[in-house]
């Protein structure tokens, strides 16, 4: 069966290493939070400025001044540290931050990304994207394989303007991981019950299938 | 010492005209000059160009002056949680420049550290690019970006003294700095306003020399957009 959101938030937390600072963008990323492993320390910086982000407040401790970068209400944990926005885009670009985890619209078959827009429909702004997309070397994607139409999100070549170049590392959706090879999507894991076929039906984009493919352990 | 107490928000918006470049801190609706953008709207200056991460919130921060149609362009990061503007924009009554975030945030850290550009990585390849030279240092393509430059600088802070010093809380920082520096004018409203030497010269993030006007806000909302909470249980 294939995953939902948190069971893809549930896998890619098992990509985090001991002492890991890590960035989480909005939506399936942030789910991350959740599931990190027993026995791994990591700190979490959000662009708006802060490291050592901690849960959602109780009602009676909601800080109008203390949010993330989806502007929801957070806390901080002992060890936090607050900065200005030039000072914690110096941590991304300066890839002090040891891994990203970004939602996506497209991902292309090289590592293109396109994630701020539709032309005509939906112009939202990049936000801290693109500047995270271009530094960051470690950059996971979230997504479902497919939109809502049915049609594939891993494509040879992105529709949507893209948001960075050759920059995505790692594709972690609701039937499959996969890494972005020179050669393509070369598929690591497929979810419970699905199979390599579904995963090729699922994926307009060049899939590579080598010996060793594993059913993911969630 | 300097004198830079003023009253209120209006004494504060002195000299302002139609037609010209302010930046606003902010991220969100998070440490916003809430007092100052109300002295703005009050005052009916228009043909404004505004620097700010976000746009505000329909009827809140920036949106208000959206409403009256004070803004004629808006440069930011991230615009999506505005009705009005979203509007505006399809419909050509209002100029959208987007800016990765970390370059808006260094364009203006650039403009008030006297480097007029820099070269970054974001948005190469991207329609950002548009325009922009290209160079490539350690194997890297990066663009060339340019200070902003900007008439008035309105920022918020938690605590500001007579000799214009800021000290901001938590995540209400974001911006505020940088702006700070890069204002021809900088305008402060702060949360408390007291005599120098009250606050400690370790702790101060804006120095006042940056910060020519400054002022105690009549009240904040604070108001908040994304209310996410856990429970006991």
């Amino acid at each position: 069966m294939a995953l939902d959101k948190n069971g893809i938030a549930r896998r890619i937390a098992q990509e985090m290493k001991d002492g890991y600072y890590v960035n989480l963008g909005i939506g399936i990323p942030t789910l991350v939070a959740n599931y990190i492993p027993e026995g791994i320390s990591v700190e979490f910086q959000s662009e708006n400025g802060i490291l050592g982000m901690g849960p959602f407040p109780f009602e009676e401790d909601v800080d109008a001044d203390l949010i993330n970068a989806g502007k929801q209400t957070i806390t901080a944990l002992p060890g936090a540290a607050y900065f200005d926005s030039a000072t914690s885009f110096a941590m991304i670009r300066g890839q002090h931050v040891h891994m990203t985890v970004l939602g996506a619209m497209e991902v292309a078959q090289n590592g293109d990304i396109a994630n701020w827009k539709i032309p005509g429909k939906m112009v939202k702004g990049m936000g801290g994207a693109m500047d995270l997309v271009a530094s960051a070397d470690n950059i996971i994607v979230a997504m479902m394989h497919t939109n809502r139409a049915g049609e594939s999100k891993l494509l040879t070549k992105c529709t949507l303007p893209i948001t960075g170049v050759a920059c995505v590392k790692k594709v972690v959706t609701d039937l499959a991981v996969l890494d972005i090879t020179p050669h393509g999507f070369e598929l690591r894991e497929v979810a419970p019950g699905i199979s390599i076929e579904d995963v090729r039906n699922a994926t307009e984009g060049k899939l590579i299938v080598n010996d060793g493919v594993i059913e993911m352990r969630i | 010492m300097i004198r830079k107490v003023v009253a209120n928000a209006e004494e504060a918006i002195a000299g302002i005209k139609s037609g010209m470049t302010l930046m606003l801190g902010g991220f969100g609706l998070c440490g916003i000059p809430e007092n100052s953008i109300t002295a703005l709207k009050n005052s009916g200056v228009n043909n404004l160009t505004c620097i700010s991460n976000n746009a505000g919130v329909d009827d809140f921060g920036l949106g208000l002056l959206l409403q009256t149609r004070q803004i004629k362009k808006m440069i930011s990061s991230y615009v999506g949680e505005n009705d009005l503007f979203e509007k505006l924009m399809l419909s050509g009554e209002l100029e959208v420049d987007l800016v990765p975030q970390g370059t808006l945030a260094e364009r203006c850290r650039a403009a008030g550290a006297g480097i007029p550009a820099f070269y970054t990585p974001a948005g190469y390849g991207t329609e950002v690019a548009e325009g922009k030279e290209v160079r490539w240092f350690n194997g890297k393509p990066h663009l060339l970006e340019h200070a902003f430059s900007a008439d008035y600088a309105f920022v918020k802070a938690w605590k500001g003294d007579e000799a214009g010093n800021l000290i901001y809380k938590g995540t209400a920082r974001n911006f505020n700095p940088m702006m700070a520096m890069a204002g021809k004018i900088t305008v402060a409203e702060v949360e408390e306003l007291v005599p120098a030497g009250e606050l400690d010269p370790n702790e101060i993030h804006t120095p006042g020399i940056f910060v020519q006007r400054i002022f105690q806000g009549n009240s904040y909302e604070k108001r908040i957009e994304n209310r996410t909470v856990r429970s006991k249980s």
